[in-house]
């Protein structure tokens, strides 16, 4: 069965491998060092030195924009990870066991879900402190009810399928049939999903870092790139532009991915 | 031998019982009908067997297992019985295979719960299995998922999955209902030399009076959650003694049959 790549996929898979591309490069190498200060070289427009110019501390914009994206990307993972693991977990035991235990849990995840992102995340802040780990525990478990919802329906849907059924008539155990029969069936919902949470995780890793409250100086990040070039938006606009520019690249490119990949699943 | 005595299931909120004193044996070797209008209490029965019934069912009586008692069995005593000793065909082929598993991968399934075979070993068995079941060309079938294969070749693959652990017993709950009428008799032919070969007691759950016909040894009539007639299916078929039974068979359409 041969299916043909709709636009959307393609175009959305080749901006996500540009972006994913030019992050795992400023991981290894960056034309500058992006901590690095220079007085002399404050706000230098863009040039062939510095190919998006320098920030108001004579730092090479492009590097940190570099480096930038990976921090996005390696928070965004690590959050996308806690919310599908313990979401699917979570979604697969409600949706499978059903009673009370269900009900409970669905409410939980109402309650998380009823929670507006940036207040828990300044609970999390004020209660652990600043730092890359505390947003990523912090959006982690905002992102844990969304993928729980899928599951649990999916889970519920697969739990009266014949095919369960008779899986439980050859003897399979509880656990082998949420593992082996249950989990495979799952994929179709999960991969689009976990494109389109790893597009909101990075948008909310940007605007916590916009506040302050994840990636801290001196390491770049692209929310709080953003956040400081508005003060130079006048004289420096360039700053603005390529932060602005690189997480629009990185949510376009993560969205309609996103997006294809459920199209594509429901045709 | 599997015998069941007495046996009655009653749901919350049912006004009557689904089944109610329903006692028969089945022998290793017998293909045993069971026939009845929709709701008669054939398929609950069935399900008492497999011990899929929903937990708030009541159920009484016994079921009796080559000595062992299935009712109030443990969920690891049933589990170790399921698909070992008693093994279950559903209806409906094309929603018994998970869609998103290769056929192969799930005829096997039964060896990986009741045996420690290694994976070569599986596929061989499994690929024996689907020979035997009579499906075309086992090893290139078995890579394929499900909505690949037609309505008769998942009934067999189904039916190989069945067999693989070599169960004594088969319940066949309606397995020829969404089949057209050349695979149903293919079935039949399958399902009869199975049991011979194999010295296998075999469940037949039918509303179709020919089927079973054709097919079985002995047949219970089921109506309203009670078994009505019982017998050798010549007698059964040729001298009912009951009312129900000879208006079952008269509803068989002939060829000298007038459309109304």
């Amino acid at each position: 069965m041969k299916q043909r790549l709709n636009p959307m996929l393609l175009f959305g898979g080749a901006v996500s491998l540009l972006t994913v591309g030019a992050a795992l490069l400023g991981a290894f190498w960056t034309p500058y060092n992006p901590t690095a200060v220079s007085a002399v070289e404050k706000f230098c427009p863009p040039s062939l030195v510095h190919l998006l110019g320098t920030d108001n501390f004579g730092r090479d914009v492009f590097s940190r924009v570099l480096q930038g994206m990976g921090a996005s990307l390696l928070i965004a993972a690590c959050v996308v990870a806690i919310g599908c693991l313990l979401g699917t977990a979570i979604g697969c035991l409600c949706g499978y066991f059903g009673g009370p235990a269900d009900f409970l849990l669905t409410r939980l995840c109402d309650v998380v879900t009823a929670f507006p992102s940036v207040l828990l995340a300044l609970v999390v802040v004020s209660l652990a402190g600043r730092g890359t780990a505390q947003i990523i525990l912090a959006l982690g478990v905002l992102f844990i009810p969304s993928f729980a919802r899928l599951v649990r329906g999916e889970a519920a849907r697969c739990r009266d399928a014949s095919y369960i059924q008779s899986a439980r008539l050859m003897g399979v155990s509880h656990g082998r049939i949420l593992l082996a029969h249950i989990l495979p069936n799952l994929r179709g919902v999960l991969v689009p999903a976990i494109v389109i949470g790893f597009n909101n995780a990075i948008l909310s890793e940007a605007s916590m870092s916009f506040l302050g409250l994840g990636v801290q100086p001196p390491f770049p990040s692209l929310g709080s790139m953003l956040s400081d070039s508005q003060t130079y938006l006048q004289r420096a606009p360039w700053y603005a532009f390529s932060a602005g520019a690189a997480i629009a690249l990185l949510i376009l490119g993560f969205s309609l991915l996103g997006e294809g990949l459920q199209r594509r699943r429901r045709a | 031998m599997l015998q069941v005595e007495h046996l009655s299931v009653q749901f919350p909120g049912g006004a009557a019982p689904a089944v109610e004193h329903v006692s028969f044996s089945l022998n290793r070797g017998e293909i045993l009908g069971l026939v009845g209008e929709s709701g008669s209490g054939k398929s609950v029965t069935a399900q008492c067997l497999a011990g899929l019934l929903l937990p708030d069912a009541e159920v009484t009586g016994t079921i009796c297992l080559e000595g062992q008692e299935l009712i109030g069995a443990s969920p690891a005593q049933l589990r170790a019985i399921r698909g070992k000793e008693v093994a279950m065909v559903f209806q409906e082929p094309m929603t018994s295979l998970n869609p998103v598993l290769r056929v192969e991968r799930q005829v096997e399934e039964a060896l990986r719960i009741h045996t420690h075979l290694n994976g070569r070993q599986r596929r061989d068995k499994a690929l024996a299995a689907m020979a035997e079941a009579e499906l075309p060309d086992p090893a290139a079938l078995g890579c394929r998922y499900p909505h690949q294969l037609s309505g008769g070749q998942l009934q067999r693959a189904m039916i190989a999955a069945a067999l693989v652990s070599e169960p004594k017993y088969l319940l066949c709950d309606e397995i020829t209902t969404a089949l057209d009428v050349t695979v149903q008799a293919q079935i039949l032919d399958l399902l009869g030399k199975l049991s011979r070969e194999r010295n296998m007691g075999v469940l037949f759950i039918s509303h179709d009076l020919r089927l079973v016909k054709k097919l079985c040894h002995r047949a219970l009539v089921m109506r309203g959650g009670r078994i009505v007639e019982t017998g050798a299916v010549e007698e059964l078929f040729h001298a009912p003694r009951e009312a129900y039974t000879r208006r079952l068979l008269d509803a068989i359409p002939t060829r000298d049959s007038k459309l109304r």
